[in-house]
């Protein structure tokens, strides 16, 4: 994988990543990034970075974007102290609550500031895609917020497994249209997607909801779920007292995890990534497409991929539907690259035990895709006792009972016992 | 003469004994992998250029029809390095054959053994449809030192300065999308088509082959006045996809 970046290199492009000079003017982040896109899509994409750099942090647009965070997706979020929890893994324990955000993830952060780009750049209506739901209704609330009409695009598997989420975005006023091509899950979605935006590029706005895919979505997300990384840097300072010796997320696509990294980058803080490990290392097992895959180019981008010797992209497996994906975005494959961030892998039986002992231990029922980042976090705690760590808590677990119910609850000794 | 001058030399000569320039789409290996050189000889003795769909997991810019057929074929096994063996076991055709992949599986098989494949097994050109002009420089330095084409795609929505670059830069054909859309659509072909084919020509010095939405024999002929070829492609595999036969269907479109 280093191989890729030349000796000497690393430390130079961490250094312009932290200055905040990545992506450069063609949309890489070193060798990672781009734009493969079909002919069809190309003046789509020139007129959407035309509007980002127009716009993005135009003092106005931001103003009004500041506005709704605050009033309408109830930001900052809590930093939440874990006393239980530290207690039990001999650290201190800090958890950024992206759970407590309108509709029960980070992914209204993006979803938000996208709908409002797309009324300023006068679209007609709003295309997205999901996978476990959460981006879905995320868009579908935030079109009906800046008054657009939103489709989601979203695999017919996941519509069978994600079913209140689907009722949601149909309550919250979007069309969800079944994908029945390809796998049938996230990937294939993402594919109708923009196959639809090939037919109109100028009234269509393609709300993407990570931070994935061809130039600039790696950058605009990051941009919009930096939020994140920097209400933790302050909260920490005001709350415990200091920064953390180290941060945990979550990594699918990679966007809440983006969102916490990239304003700690400079900091002296380990960070450290966590993908999906599935059932096990083989390929279709996982879904940890930094700590097994081959960088290649999916969906309009160089970065790291699953794919087998021929380049054909391969399915993934994971327990949480937000983490099934073959790829990742290409600034989480120059980090990896460099070696600021370390990715790790968390299998499907940890993830439900983490989720377990959260729920046990702090009353907080969190996402199974968060979950991911409580079992590495756990494991570097009793390999550092008594540091302070931050846990990007990216979402909440609801959206996941009809998964949950699947498995007996531990009995615990109930007060009735 | 280079190997991407022969696919303009076969459009050309089409274009001089009075005829549209054909070029038939395969998608590798469709339906029975079994049957894809047989299949391939009988489209390339009717055909001018024979366009070979490398079968790909993440088919953006395709229609149903090409996604069905890509991922059939992918399940039977088929793989590039299988195309080129089977090509190579063939010994020639009737035509000059054009591959048409995404980029992912040419990355994977290595760009100089690609270019050492198509030489050795008559792949005059390559069409990438994920792979706009600006990241191709790596690509198109290694097959142009070769003397093999990348052929460049323009839409109706390709600005002027833009469209004039992606003409210089092609090789072999200019490949023109008729419609802002995917592979395979029902729309039909747009009214101003005949104004943004004469455009096309007008800016390219070497032919300019019409794709998207060409199903029949009137299709050919409207596009036939206003560019040198036609290019088929979804409704060739759906006569493929029925077990048809393709030598006749590709005839009635003349």
């Amino acid at each position: 994988m280093t191989s890729l970046i030349q000796p000497g290199e690393a430390e130079a492009l961490l250094q312009a990543a932290i200055n905040g000079e990545l992506p450069d003017e063609r949309g890489r982040f070193g060798p990672f990034g781009g734009r493969y896109v079909p002919e069809t899509l190309v003046p789509a994409f020139e007129r959407l970075e035309a509007g980002v750099r127009e716009h993005l942090h135009d003092p106005q647009f931001q103003a009004e974007y500041q506005r709704e965070l605050r009033e309408w997706v109830g930001r900052p979020t809590a930093l939440t102290h874990a006393p239980r929890l530290s207690e039990r893994w001999g650290a201190d324990v800090w958890l950024k609550r992206e759970d407590l955000a309108h509709t029960g993830a980070h992914k209204i952060n993006n979803a938000i500031g996208q709908a409002l780009l797309a009324k300023r750049l006068g679209v007609e209506r709003v295309i997205a895609e999901t996978g476990a739901g959460q981006h879905g209704v995320a868009s579908a609330a935030a079109c009906a917020r800046v008054g657009l009409p939103c489709a989601v695009y979203m695999g017919a598997v996941d519509i069978e497994r994600q079913a209140p989420n689907v009722d949601r975005m149909r309550r919250l006023g979007a069309e969800v249209i079944a994908v029945e091509s390809g796998d049938k899950t996230l990937r294939a979605a993402i594919d109708e997607a923009l196959r639809k935006w090939v037919t109109d590029p100028a009234g269509i706005y393609y709300l993407l909801g990570s931070a994935v895919g061809a130039h600039p979505y790696p950058y605009l997300v990051r941009e919009l779920q930096s939020v994140i990384g920097r209400e933790s840097r302050e909260q920490m300072i005001e709350q415990a007292g200091g920064l953390p010796d180290a941060a945990f997320a979550c990594v699918g696509g990679g966007s809440n995890a983006i969102g916490l990294f990239y304003p700690l980058l400079g900091d002296d803080i380990e960070l450290i990534g966590v993908e999906a490990g599935g059932t096990g290392s083989g390929l279709g097992q996982n879904a940890a497409t930094l700590a097994t895959g081959t960088p290649g180019v999916l969906q309009g981008s160089y970065t790291m991929i699953l794919q087998d010797g021929d380049g054909q992209v391969q399915e993934t497996h994971s327990i949480s539907a937000g983490l099934d994906y073959s790829g990742v975005g290409p600034e989480h494959a120059l980090l990896q690259a460099t070696g600021r961030v370390r990715y790790v892998a968390a299998s499907d039986g940890d993830a439900l035990a983490a989720l377990e002992e959260l729920c046990e231990t702090e009353g907080i029922l969190t996402a199974l895709e968060t979950s991911h980042a409580y079992v590495a976090a756990r494991e570097w705690a009793k390999e550092n006792p008594g540091k302070r760590l931050l846990i990007g808590n990216s979402g909440r677990g609801d959206k996941d009972m009809p998964t949950l119910t699947k498995f007996p609850v531990k009995v615990r000794g109930h007060a009735s016992a | 003469m280079q190997a991407h001058e022969r696919i303009t030399a076969a459009i050309r000569a089409a274009n001089e004994a009075g005829r549209t320039g054909l070029v038939p789409f395969v998608t590798a290996g469709y339906p029975e992998p079994k049957d894809f050189i047989g299949t391939l000889q009988a489209v390339a003795a009717v055909g001018d250029v024979v366009e070979v769909g490398i079968p790909f997991s993440d088919p953006m810019a395709d229609g149903m029809t090409i996604q069905r057929s890509s991922f059939e074929a992918l399940q039977k096994g088929v793989s590039l390095a299988w195309i080129f063996d089977e090509l190579e076991k063939a010994g020639g055709f009737d035509a000059p054959l054009v591959m048409m992949s995404y980029l992912n599986p040419l990355l994977a098989f290595g760009y100089e053994k690609l270019a050492d494949r198509a030489l050795e097994t008559g792949v005059c050109g390559f069409i990438v449809p994920d792979l706009p002009f600006e990241e191709s420089e790596e690509i198109r330095t290694v097959l142009e030192g070769r003397g093999l084409g990348l052929i460049q795609l323009v839409t109706p929505a390709t600005p002027d300065d833009r469209l004039a670059m992606l003409c210089d830069a092609s090789r072999g054909f200019v490949y023109a999308v008729t419609i802002t859309g995917i592979t395979g659509g029902d729309a039909g072909l747009p009214d101003d088509l005949a104004g943004y084919l004469d455009k096309v020509s007008s800016v390219a010095g070497i032919p300019v082959c019409a794709g998207f939405g060409i199903r029949a024999a009137g299709d050919v002929a409207a596009v036939g006045a206003h560019a040198a070829g036609a290019i088929v492609g979804s409704a060739l595999v759906e006569v493929l996809e029925r077990g048809e036969d393709p030598t006749g269907f590709l005839n009635s479109l003349r």
